[in-house]
């Protein structure tokens, strides 16, 4: 144990969170924005391999260990907790200033966590602490989605702990190490995990949840929950096929389910899922390179989305709506909040020159480069229809397509100054990819900008562009929603269970009243024969008893006899 | 009042032009740069611009399909 180094990261953000309310306006400004970057240089004064250890009960606890993957989620999530701060300060309730960087106090705990027994009192914190986060935009609409998502991540909690015990009762042992899944407790801690992460078939609590949140709270709450799922799965389950599978699912489903939406936040929200999709299809191919576009393409996306909640964030904030039908034009008065959301678009496009560029082709490589031919069509299908759905469809509807008439200005320098931070990020991660290279977790050979890759790349994402303005007229908005799996919870669940109230009420009553004719039958009988009148309570005569002795010796004697 | 330079039609003629123009320019593009397919169809001449195309057009129409079947009005949830 050598002192600073054994401080978990987390900490002081997850207990300095705590104390935000404490304070007043001022003191709170700069400790929301001093704290996290406090984590950040904490964050690297761990060298790797465990720094502290504490005996609990009969195990060892390790609160603080490294390596250089859980340093580059350190790293990201302390940037994504001071942008958060900064574009919410003055803006946001205190209580979600305060949720929100108890949320990344808590990711950044799991990630430097050792051993199951840390990771999941983190993992539960963060459910917590990003639950007050929807619940703090204090509408009606904010606190169903926040009950909804919290019953959703306790019961991914309880899936996880379960399986933890089970990884424990058969191993012995605590330490978060890489899992196959050979047994029904790593399938649990697997389902876990993918309950954070937005995977099928639990993947509606985010598109519900997250819109409900307020304009800034939603920048808190896309960079955790999902990043730390991935954060997980790269270091319990590389190369896990299934995960393949279930990425390249929520890529489409994050694709299609976004064009057919109308409210703006939750076509981001969407969006989420469908990046995150990427990642975990790049940790299920479980190579070198998948592993490092995987968790770059977590850095990457957690700065980009920032950056478009922010300027959908700046859009509800500043003219209190939030549907594409009601938006248009924005861009004749928010140009600064217009040319930011641009950038994360064309970021989250993977276009050359950001920073998506340099990440996502890293999955896509690995696919072709394990010979993984369906993957690799779909991961490159799937890569155009990101710029459909999040890099041409959102910027349009909300700054172009008709004039809403609507002339809101920017917002507040605060927020503006938060976007301008992460528009400058995406650019220079992009220009200048090398920094982040040299943080993955593993030596990274691959050279993002060749002729080929910069040309193959454009010609993908401009008639993926040629080809939504051709369809335009049949992507028309309209005011709806789309029905998605928690539809079995909050319709068919709740239906099944008021229609059966009747048949159970009409049954509940006939057999009550059936079996209390039976049992007045049953008492009237016994009453019958063993009442103060019944025949066999009556009083019997000596003689009588006498007789009936003499009869019985008799016939005894006769049966002896013969 | 007066329409902002962005959203005449003048503009927005031009603007086609120029986009046509360069993605033109990125399937000349194909020409220089070196091939290496990986499977026989990414090796079709400019495979990225047909196959981006075509999928787009693909997940745009089958999204229409799931549409039809599971739009609902944006209030379907509202009358809990």
């Amino acid at each position: 144990m050598t002192g600073i180094s054994a401080i978990p990261p987390g900490l002081p953000l997850l207990l300095g969170a705590l104390l935000l309310p404490l304070f007043g306006p001022r003191v709170r400004a700069i400790l929301a924005l001093g704290l996290p970057l406090l984590t950040l240089a904490l964050a690297w004064q761990v060298a790797d391999g465990t720094i502290l250890r504490i005996p609990f009960l009969d195990y060892e606890l390790e609160p603080v260990a490294g390596d250089r993957l859980s340093r580059l989620f350190g790293t990201i999530f302390a940037i994504a907790a001071f942008a958060g701060a900064l574009f919410a300060l003055n803006r946001a309730r205190v209580i979600e200033l305060a949720a929100g960087l108890a949320c990344a106090g808590s990711a950044i705990g799991v990630t430097f966590a050792g051993d199951l027994i840390t990771l999941v009192v983190f993992w539960e914190a963060l459910a917590l602490a990003s639950t007050l986060v929807v619940w703090s935009a204090m509408t009606d609409q904010s606190y169903h989605a926040s009950m909804r998502y919290i019953l959703i991540h306790l019961l991914g909690g309880v899936l996880l702990m379960t399986g933890i015990i089970g990884h424990v009762a058969d191993t012995g042992s605590v330490t978060f190490t890489t899992m196959a899944l050979d047994s029904p407790a790593h399938w649990l801690i697997l389902a876990g995990f993918l309950v954070n992460a937005g995977a099928p078939p639990l993947s509606a609590w985010l598109p519900d949840a997250y819109p409900e949140a307020s304009p800034t709270g939603m920048v808190f709450l896309s960079a955790f929950t999902t990043k730390i799922a991935v954060y997980v799965l790269l270091r319990g389950f590389p190369g896990t096929e299934i995960l393949i599978y279930l990425g390249l699912y929520m890529i489409f489903y994050g694709i299609v389910y976004a064009l057919l939406e109308n409210d703006m936040r939750r076509i981001l929200a969407y969006s989420i899922v469908n990046q995150v999709g990427f990642m975990i299809c790049g940790i299920g191919i479980g190579t070198e390179i998948s592993m490092n576009g995987a968790a770059s393409h977590a850095f990457t996306h957690i700065i980009y989305k920032a950056l478009l909640l922010m300027s959908a964030g700046s859009v509800l904030y500043m003219t209190g709506k939030r549907k594409c039908t009601d938006l248009g034009g924005l861009f004749h008065s928010m140009p600064l909040t217009t040319t930011c959301a641009i950038i994360g678009a064309l970021s989250i496009s993977a276009f050359p020159l950001t920073s998506g560029f340099i990440s996502k082709s890293m999955i896509s490589q690995a696919a072709a480069g394990e010979h993984l031919a369906l993957v690799w069509f779909l991961l490159t299908a799937g890569s155009a229809g990101v710029f459909l759905h999040a890099g041409v469809k959102f910027p349009w509807f909300v700054f172009f397509q008709k004039d809403s008439g609507l002339r809101p200005p920017d917002p507040p320098l605060n927020m503006r100054m938060a976007m301008i931070f992460f528009a400058f990020l995406c650019l220079a991660i992009g220009i200048w990819p090398a920094p982040l290279y040299d943080i993955l977790p593993f030596p990274v050979d691959y050279v993002p900008y060749t002729r080929t890759h910069v040309v193959e790349m454009l010609q993908l994402l401009l008639f993926s562009g040629l080809a939504f303005f051709i369809m335009l007229p049949y992507m028309k908005r309209t005011p709806t929603i789309t029905l998605d799996w928690d539809w079995f919870y909050r319709r068919l669940g709740p239906g099944v269970s008021s229609m059966m109230t009747p048949v159970i009420n009409y049954w509940h009553t006939y057999t009550r009243i059936g079996f209390l004719r039976h049992l007045g039958t049953l008492l009237g009988t016994l009453f019958l024969y063993h009442g103060p009148q019944g025949i066999l309570a009556r009083t019997w005569a000596t003689g009588s008893m006498v007789l009936w002795v003499v009869i019985l010796l008799g016939l005894y004697l006769l049966a002896y006899y013969y | 009042m007066k329409q902002h330079w962005l959203v005449r039609p003048g503009t927005i003629r031009l603007l086609w032009a120029v986009f046509l123009c360069v993605l033109a320019l990125t399937v000349l593009a194909s020409l220089i740069t070196d091939v290496h397919a990986w499977f026989w169809l990414d090796g079709t001449f400019a495979f990225n611009a047909w196959y981006g195309f075509a999928t787009c057009i693909g997940m745009v129409v089958f999204a229409k399909l799931i549409g039809r079947l599971l739009h609902r009005k944006d209030t379907y949830y509202d009358r809990n």
